[in-house]
């Protein structure tokens, strides 16, 4: 009898891990903060990358900020490969990154190891 | 806490376990409290090891995201928790294999971070090569100041020994300076008034001043660390396919663990404690770090090995272009030949000869001119006074030596005809396509200099290497059918296009692309077209005149010998990519099955403690494989 619940509470969390990394979600999106010809954004670096897409403006000059909170191995360096920028973020620390925003378009961003993805939007 | 003190905390805890397993079944030997004692032992080595993985894991699963992390976090609580539950049912506890995989995955990482410092050794190497301060002309006086306040226009002094802090031009002395930091070359190369110098290397013989040309950001070195910079950020179209991987990688193994463990249990009668270790294993063993690493750190070293031979490759695209390349096609002027026109034969008496016509052609601003001037420079002889200089348009000059008449031109020049012997010779020097000119004193022709613009020293050697690796030579030029062919047998190029108008250049690119992927190599900056149609630039710099923009590849020496080698260093840095791909794939897709017990039968099965012993260095194994690329042959 034992078995049979172990089989169907097995099955019950497959189905629960498929709809939970598989299913389609919506992304954090947000837009740059607008100064005086620059923007800026935030984005918190713990399991992820939060927001997970920034909105940036095309032709103003950008800051990503990163606030690294988690100290996982995972998280050590970032990477726009498109942008050539390959930097190690510091624990606990806000690291800003300056981005061109010359070009429109999308751009994915990842952890070293490109497990994590992040976005960033030029319009 | 860094990995290192966490590493050192949890094995001296893991320590007093690993004694115990091995002197149980010797001696019969137990930890003092056994049970209790390894529960606590191993508390502190969940608390300091894998509290980091579980906090991550966690904050990873709140954005639907799972990576290694995770893994280790659910393969190591899995064990603690099942282990608490079995030490108050007094059944069997599995502590140590908790303990043992953090202790294990830990000093992975550690190895991890040494060798990836490694890996990426070579940008802090090229930055470390700036000069710290400079000598600076101020108010007439020659001072010391930081290397961020020199300007353009600055006046710098250079003694023996010392680092050139920025780009420039000397405007004063000569010395022999050591280019190898930047540009690879391992010869020191002479250099005087006019000639520019590169920021960073190093002065050997002479005391000079130079004026700063470039600073900052705009230097020579400046932009090749840019670029291996880009360059190693930049993703290799191969990494596309391994994302997708990565992306379900970690989901998949979760249920791949949690099937094995109800095949197990289930259907295969087996204990909840076996199963329960099996499906441990198969979370401790997957490794999807490795995958992500195989392809940053190989482009990374290789990237970096480049740099330090003058060999800059844009991105991890060109390595995958450069994989297939079948034609090499090359510009003539400037690529394969110097590009400036040299002396290369004297008939009749060297020294008179070149002596009258160096005398004539000193007031003159002729391209020939030059070459003559350059020619008796080196040879060390003297030029006469002359007077009645006269520059004849499309015949050559005139003027009087002592009170002499003399010339320099063509026949037209002659009042008579030459005699059959200089006739021979001019006929001769002109069929290999060189530019003759009479040389005559007195209306009466003393002896012929052959102009013409040679083939750089390297350039036979070159297409050589090439040939012998199985690309086929093209040549595409401007100039005449003869002077085209000449040069082309000369350095032993396959086949030649002439007359070629610099538009016209990249429709030839693009045509030879019908029978394979091309490789242009030009000199960068007239040649952007073509060096954008083919399927892989080369550009080719002196010095400070990169175009550093326009290829795929840039080589900084002025070296045909680089083509060749820049090839080889893609191709083989791709293959490495290749490599550290297939093992990585090869180790989970033989490790997960292994790990799940699926070759029990076999008696081939492996504890969660060497699952984490493998997945420790999986990543290591990738990262050395890629280190291995700085001794590859080229």
């Amino acid at each position: 009898m034992d078995k049979v619940i172990i089989v169907i509470g097995a099955a019950a969390v497959v189905c629960f891990i498929l709809w939970w990394f598989f299913g389609k979600r919506k992304t954090t999106e947000m837009e740059a903060n607008m100064s005086d010809r620059s923007q800026e954004v935030t984005v918190t670096v713990k399991g992820g990358y939060t927001p997970n897409t920034v909105v940036l403006k095309q032709g103003v000059p950008a800051k990503i900020v990163f606030d690294r909170k988690d100290p996982s191995g995972c998280f050590n360096e970032v990477v726009f490969p498109d942008f050539g920028i390959h930097e190690t973020l510091p624990v606990n620390e806000l690291y800003p990154i300056k981005i061109d925003t010359s070009k429109p378009g999308e751009y994915q961003y990842a952890c070293g190891m490109n497990m994590f993805h992040g976005k960033v939007v030029i319009k | 806490m860094s990995v290192k003190n966490r590493f050192i905390i949890s094995l001296l805890f893991s320590l007093p376990m690993l004694f115990e397993m091995v002197a149980h079944p010797l001696f019969g030997w137990e930890l003092p409290g056994h049970t209790y004692t390894m529960f606590a032992l191993t508390t502190v080595v969940m608390i300091v090891g894998a509290w980091p993985f579980i906090r991550t894991a966690m904050a990873a699963f709140r954005n639907h995201h799972a990576n290694m992390d995770t893994l280790i976090a659910i393969g190591t609580s899995t064990a603690y928790i099942y282990s608490i539950y079995a030490m108050l049912n007094h059944q069997q506890v599995f502590f140590e294999v908790a303990a043992f995989v953090i202790t294990f995955i830990l000093l992975g990482q550690l190895f991890e971070e040494m060798t990836k410092g490694r890996a990426n050794s070579a940008i802090e190497k090229l930055l470390g090569l700036q000069a710290k301060d400079a000598e600076v002309l101020r108010d007439g006086e020659y001072v010391s100041v930081l290397l961020a306040s020199v300007q353009p226009g600055d006046i710098l002094r250079v003694k023996p020994g010392q680092k050139i802090a920025v780009d420039g031009v000397i405007t004063e002395g000569s010395s022999t300076i050591d280019e190898a930091m930047v540009t690879g070359e391992s010869m020191p190369v002479a250099k005087k008034t006019g000639d520019a110098v590169i920021g960073s290397t190093i002065n050997k013989t002479g005391t000079f001043l130079f004026e700063a040309t470039k600073v900052g950001s705009d230097t020579l070195l400046a932009h090749i660390v840019e670029m291996v910079k880009k360059a190693q950020a930049s993703r290799a179209p191969i990494q596309k396919t391994v994302d997708t991987i990565s992306n379900i990688f970690v989901p998949t193994v979760l249920i791949l663990a949690i099937l094995t463990f109800v095949v197990w249990y289930v259907f295969l009668d087996a204990a909840a404690a076996t199963a329960l270790m099996y499906a441990v294993a198969v979370l401790i063993i997957a490794c999807p770090c490795a995958l992500g690493l195989a392809t940053p750190t190989a482009l990374m070293v290789g990237a970096g090995r480049g740099a330090k031979m003058g060999i800059l490759i844009k991105n991890g695209e060109v390595l995958e272009a450069a994989n297939d390349i079948q034609t090499v096609i090359f510009d003539k002027t400037g690529t394969i030949t110097l590009g400036k026109p040299v002396v290369t034969d004297v008939v009749g008496d060297e020294k008179a000869v070149l002596q009258l016509a160096a005398s004539l052609e000193h007031p003159s601003e002729h391209p020939l001119a030059t070459a003559i001037l350059d020619k008796v420079d080196q040879l060390g002889i003297k030029i006469q006074k002359v007077t009645k200089f006269r520059a004849v348009e499309g015949q050559g000059v005139t003027a009087e030596i002592d009170s002499v008449p003399a010339f320099v031109g063509n026949t037209t020049l002659l009042s008579g005809r030459l005699d059959t012997t200089l006739e021979k010779e001019m006929q001769r020097l002109q069929g290999e396509a060189k530019t003759v000119v009479i040389v005559g004193s007195n209306k009466k022709p003393i002896g012929l200099i052959a102009i013409q613009d040679t083939p750089k020293e390297t350039s036979a050697a070159a297409i050589t290497t090439l040939k012998k690796r199985g690309y086929r030579t093209v040549m595409i030029t401007g100039d005449n059918e003869r002077v085209a062919r000449a040069i082309a047998d000369l350095v032993g190029i396959d086949e030649v296009f002439a007359e070629v108008l610099p538009s016209d250049k990249a429709d030839h690119v693009t045509s030879l692309q019908s029978r394979g992927k091309v490789a242009f190599v030009g000199d960068g900056i007239n040649d952007a077209p073509a060096l954008a149609a083919a399927d892989l630039g080369i550009a080719m710099g002196s010095g400070t005149d990169i175009a550093i923009e326009s290829g795929g590849i840039v080589l900084v020496k002025n070296d045909l010998r680089d083509v060749a080698r820049a090839l080889t260093l893609s191709q083989k840095t791709f293959g490495r990519i290749k490599l550290n791909l297939f093992w990585a794939f090869i180790y989970n897709m033989l490790g997960i099955p292994i790990a799940a017990g699926a070759f029990a039968w076999a008696g081939l099965t492996l504890s969660p403690e060497l699952a984490g012993l493998a997945m420790a260095f999986s990543s290591v194994s990738v990262v050395s494989s890629s280190l291995l690329l700085n001794r590859a042959k080229l």
